[in-house]
């Protein structure tokens, strides 16, 4: 630092001249100034006056303290802040809807498979040699012998012709057909499936045992497919958002290229200029990602309610039915908060490094 | 301090525009860059100031030869330089408290550490009834001195002034050069480019006049 001391003794005499005094008028100056200059220097020393006014120092003020909430070294203004604020939250809006799809498929097929993997099917088929009936009710009673089965409810003939109604239609003559009969088994976590359906087919004769493996196998299969989709578009929804940003920067950059050389001349590092800017895109992306991610969980809340509200019609109690509803649960909430902060944080990232990569090719 | 030895610099493919340019500027010197519009006396500056650099000879800055400098350890050199420019380079939505602050903002120094000198220093060159306006309201002069003030608040070991007076009255120009003179006699390295011959006559000094981008020296 200049040493205050050096400072006040020279102060007196090298601008004395120029500076106030008492009883004294300053020099007139003629002052050419183009229009355009004079206008903008008219609204700066209003806004000065303004802002002296509102705040006056007293004698006891610190002289310092109008520095604390000091003006950014990048204008806030120089960022292309309106429309990108507006693309940032419409990408937002669709990468937490996408999340939220997302969760939900992943919900409801969780729930299936749980449900699924809770009961096996014991199938019957009819046997020249040996009664169904016989065969069924040993069936039932093998499964209730085995450990970690809840209960085993053998289903009639009548329910087992009515399985193939939608099929074969309600008038179809049973004794011509070898209609299998099904034993539901309610099973726990614990329980050996595996024993279950050695004992079936060493002690039932025409036994089978049918642990849903194809349909768990079909659903999981699903999910994944779903989820990777879902990744695959929010990938691209938040590859769009940087490219925006990088753009956005670029200009941002080429707006403010004084202030960058000013920086540059007075020492700063390219890490310093990014950290401006920086910060700059960071409010702007928390900003537009908020938005979105606000919106959408608005449309999330009122799906919910209306989808109390509405009356059962056959399309929504098919739709209930498969997914039971599109109430988006605490995991759906939890992603869009965390998509914001993802797509703030890709913003904030991608204009930091933008900015040291063009800097690096200015150089 | 500072050494140049058969420095040549050019731009692109164009002619040579600083042809075997050696000088030696030492520590507390006082020296002018003169010579006609067009001579090299920015160029020279810019590659004193490690804007450019040369395209041979060698140019040695604070000991340290630019030609194998880093990107990264330009700006730590830069700091221990003050510049001043014709055109100011004034941040016009800063004030000038703001812009004068600003070396010490990049260094990461605490406002309440560097307040007080900062406003002293704005007292020291005559602003500090302009303290909290912004550049547009300054006249030319006082942008001068404020730009003047931003390069000093560093305290750097040279200052370097392209055409400090290139834009103010012949007796603000006076006193910027008594304000030069100073800070000189305090220890700073000051090197003045300018085409002005009566700034010249009021301090002798060492002059360096560029003319075909060749470098004459008159201690």
């Amino acid at each position: 630092m200049m040493p205050a001391v050096l400072f006040s003794t020279m102060a007196g005499w090298i601008f004395m001249n120029n500076t106030a005094r008492p009883g004294r008028t300053p020099p007139r100056r003629k002052r050419r100034v183009r229009a355009t200059h004079a206008a903008r220097a008219h609204l700066i020393r209003a806004a000065d006056a303004a802002r002296q006014l509102r705040h006056r120092p007293g004698p006891g003020d610190d002289p310092h303290s109008a520095m604390r909430g000091a003006n950014p070294i990048v204008p806030p203004q120089s960022v292309a802040r309106r429309a990108l604020l507006a693309l940032v939250a419409i990408m937002s809006f669709l990468a937490c809807l996408t999340v939220a799809a997302v969760t939900l498929v992943g919900e409801r097929a969780d729930n299936w498979q749980r449900q699924i993997a809770d009961e096996v099917t014991i199938q019957i088929r009819p046997s020249d040699t040996h009664p169904i009936d016989e065969a069924v009710a040993r069936a039932v009673d093998v499964a209730a012998q085995t450990p970690g089965i809840r209960s085993a409810t053998a289903l009639s003939a009548d329910d087992a012709a009515r399985l193939l109604e939608p099929w074969l239609g309600s008038g179809f003559d049973r004794s011509e057909l070898p209609v299998p009969r099904l034993v539901a088994v309610s099973v726990t976590a614990d329980a050996d499936i595996a024993a279950l359906a050695r004992r079936l087919r060493d002690e039932v004769p025409g036994a089978s045992l049918d642990d849903h493996g194809l349909w768990l196998e079909r659903l999981a299969s699903m999910a994944r497919i779903t989820t990777l989709g879902g990744f695959f578009i929010l990938g691209l929804v938040m590859a769009a958002t940087a490219l925006c940003v990088v753009f956005a920067t670029r200009g941002a950059m080429a707006g403010n290229r004084d202030v960058i050389e000013v920086l540059h001349f007075v020492g700063a590092e390219d890490s310093y200029v990014a950290g401006e800017f920086q910060r700059h895109f960071l409010v702007l992306g928390l900003k537009g990602a908020g938005l979105g991610g606000v919106a959408a969980m608005i449309l999330f809340a009122m799906l919910g309610i209306f989808g109390r509200l509405q009356g059962p019609t056959p399309e929504e109690a098919q739709l209930r039915s498969l997914i039971g509803g599109v109430t988006i649960g605490p995991p759906g909430y939890v992603g869009t908060i965390l998509t914001i902060v993802l797509i703030a944080v890709i913003i904030a990232a991608t204009a930091r490094l933008t900015v040291r990569r063009t800097l690096r090719e200015l150089d | 301090m500072i050494r140049f030895e058969n420095v040549g610099l050019r731009y692109g493919l164009g002619p040579e525009v600083l042809r075997d340019v050696s000088f030696r500027i030492a520590p507390g010197s006082f020296q002018y860059v003169t010579g006609p519009s067009g001579a090299g006396k920015t160029s020279l500056l810019r590659l004193l100031f490690l804007s450019l650099r040369p395209t041979r000879g060698l140019v040695r800055i604070f000991d340290q030869d630019a030609a194998t400098l880093t990107r990264d350890s330009v700006p730590r050199l830069r700091r221990r330089i003050g510049i001043v420019f014709q055109d100011f380079r004034l941040l016009d939505h800063m004030t000038t408290y703001e812009n004068v602050a600003l070396p010490l903002r990049v260094l990461g120094t605490s406002e309440t550490d560097y307040g007080r000198d900062v406003s002293e220093l704005l007292e020291w060159v005559g602003l500090g009834d302009k303290m909290w306006v912004h550049p547009p309201v300054l006249s030319g002069g006082e942008k001068q001195r404020a730009a003047i003030a931003r390069a000093l608040i560093t305290k750097p070991e040279i200052l370097l002034a392209d055409e400090p007076t290139g834009n103010v009255d012949p007796p603000l120009a006076r006193r910027l050069l008594r304000l030069f003179i100073e800070l000189n006699r305090l220890g700073t390295s000051v090197v003045i480019a300018t085409h002005d011959l009566g700034l010249m006559d009021q301090h002798d000094a060492r002059r360096l006049v560029l003319n075909h981008g060749r470098v004459d020296i008159y201690e």
